[in-house]
């Protein structure tokens, strides 16, 4: 906390500060800059506090000497594997798709732009039970394609694991979207004109100019992504299912622990914030720092 | 400093504007008069409640909250709908969830009149911590059946034919209480069962059938009452069937207890069991 007020502040008054000396008629308002700073301060406090307590609270009902029993309780165990094991596999495919579909709408000249950006974002706002349902209508046994698709393949959706991947994917991957193409937007494009006009294929400029320039956006779009994917479950709960070891990732089994052994899901719970935010300060130190 | 000063009074102004215009201009100073004796009748209600139970109406007023199992969906709304009409100045606000998630909140110090819990289990989670008014009561009965598709397409008839290995069968998941009332039920009349999925709450269960996904879930007979036509229920025999009997009491800090004992009056009279007899309950 003591570490962050003043860095904030060191960034706020540091950049009102070149302009400043061009136009003398905002001097009247210097005196007021240090107010807003703690009206600011205040408001972030607020904020933080917000994630804190509710994050103190569910630690301090957490019965600490049972965590080692729990922790290696099968059903603990199952469920982290089986997440771990859906998040990463819905990461993977939110890149291998999504940084396409980034580069599609940062760079095409694509026809109903913000029509098709919308589509891509809505997971984004739809209720995820509700994007489970729209799941079901499409990919379920009777749905638009999963019929065909179990006909023709024998693969089946609903009820398993890969239907809990796809769950995840289809909520978590826009958060991924949604980064890289505010990376792509920023990027500075002469850069790849220069690596075009001396030689260089596109393939080459994607992966020597191109990348390196959005790795931090693809770094915090995949950090999200995953994140979201990890906690993911109300399309899980209703496309996939619920059952142990196959679709029982770690928020649905700590939704059922709630009703059974709370401690076990505080517990639950606690790993899975453990996870993410070793995860998410990793990624952030790796490819976010200044 | 005038400037500074002017603003505010102009708001207040405004704001009294507002006020005046949406109370309908002249009367301005009644409608603060006429909101006074209804913040204090809660107050003299309690008070004065003998009185008015010698009026013989026994009317009650407000708001009176209920946590009720998600089984009791549609039937606890038509509860309210008749309650309401013999109680106009009384609101029912319904917080529907599974059992086991009313009873944490209630434990967490959810602000509720009145707990409808789907089994004994969860009710004695909010009593062992001394927070119902009275002795938990059993208001009504429900039974199991197997939701099926439309036209029974696997020619479902009794428990031991969900054991089939090619139908897709959904249950509750045991933590819920259709989900362990069922696992009794199968390990009663033996039968072994790979089911695909274990639902959080008995309402997935069915809607998985309705939704052609599973071609069969154990669920309430009252479920299958208010369900779509896609679906149609299987009756377990008796012998196999468990019965789930549903208890409700009112709550120790609930806001509303007049409320509250007259909707659990309401609930185990006549016209109350009546409603939740078409609902596909079992009346007691």
């Amino acid at each position: 906390m003591p570490d962050t007020a003043p860095a904030a502040a060191g960034i706020t008054s540091a950049d009102p500060g070149p302009p400043r000396p061009a136009q003398g008629g905002v001097a009247s308002s210097r005196p007021r800059l240090p107010s807003a700073h703690v009206v600011l301060t205040c408001l972030a406090v607020l904020a933080l506090a917000l994630f804190l307590v509710p994050l103190v609270g569910l630690v301090a009902r957490t019965p600490l000497t049972r965590i080692p029993e729990l922790i290696v309780s099968p059903a603990v165990v199952q469920a982290t594997r089986l997440s771990v094991v859906t998040s990463l596999a819905a990461l993977a495919i939110s890149t291998v798709l999504g940084v396409p579909l980034a580069w599609f709408f940062a760079r095409r000249d694509v026809p109903f732009a913000n029509l098709l950006r919308a589509i891509a974002v809505l997971p984004m706002v739809l209720p995820p039970v509700v994007g489970g349902v729209a799941l079901l209508l499409a990919f379920g046994r009777r749905g638009l394609l999963g019929g065909p698709l179990e006909q023709v393949t024998g693969v089946r959706l609903p009820f398993t694991t890969a239907g809990a991947v796809m769950a995840a994917t289809f909520v978590a991957m826009p958060f991924l979207v949604v980064t890289v193409e505010a990376g792509l937007r920023q990027a500075d494009q002469r850069l790849e004109d220069a690596a075009s006009t001396l030689g260089a294929s596109r393939w080459t400029i994607y992966r020597r100019i191109t990348l390196p320039q959005i790795a931090p956006s693809l770094g915090a779009g995949m950090a999200l992504c995953w994140a979201r994917a990890l906690g993911e479950f109300g399309a899980t709960i209703t496309f996939a299912g619920n059952f142990p070891g196959r679709t029982q990732t770690m928020p649905l089994a700590v939704y059922l622990l709630l009703e059974s052994d709370a401690q076990a899901a505080y517990v639950l719970s606690l790993l899975l914030l453990a996870i993410s935010v070793a995860v998410l300060v990793l990624l952030r130190g790796r490819y976010l720092s200044p | 400093m005038r400037t500074r000063l002017a603003v505010p009074l102009l708001l207040l102004a405004l704001l009294a504007g507002a006020c005046s215009i949406e109370d309908g201009g002249p009367p301005a100073a009644e409608p603060p008069v006429a909101e006074r004796p209804d913040e204090q009748t809660p107050g003299a209600a309690t008070e004065a409640s003998p009185g008015s139970d010698a009026v013989g109406d026994g009317l009650v007023e407000g708001e009176i909250v209920v946590q009720a199992a998600a089984s009791l969906t549609d039937a606890f709304a038509d509860v309210a709908e008749a309650f309401s009409a013999d109680h106009p100045d009384a609101t029912v606000v319904y917080n529907f969830a599974g059992s086991q998630a009313l009873a944490t909140q209630i434990v967490e110090g959810a602000p509720a009149d009145v707990f409808a819990s789907a089994n004994f289990t969860q009710m004695d989670v909010v009593a062992e911590n001394g927070l119902v008014v009275d002795e938990p009561e059993v208001f009504v009965n429900n039974q199991l059946a197997v939701a099926v598709e439309a036209g029974n397409p696997f020619g479902i008839s009794s428990l031991a034919d969900l054991a089939d290995p090619e139908l897709v069968l959904v249950l509750a998941a045991p933590d819920v209480p259709a989900g362990s009332f069922a696992a009794e039920a199968l390990e009663g009349a033996g039968v072994e069962v790979t089911p695909a999925s274990l639902e959080v709450d008995v309402r997935s269960v069915l809607s998985k059938v309705e939704l052609g996904e599973a071609d069969a879930g154990i669920v309430y007979t009252s479920d299958l009452v208010t369900a779509s036509d896609a679906v149609e229920g299987v009756v377990i025999p008796e012998a196999e069937n468990v019965v789930a009997a549903y208890p409700i009491a009112a709550l120790d800090e609930g806001p509303n207890p007049e409320g509250a004992a007259a909707f659990i009056d309401f609930v185990l009279s006549a016209e109350g069991q009546a409603i939740l007899g078409e609902c596909g309950f079992v009346g007691v």
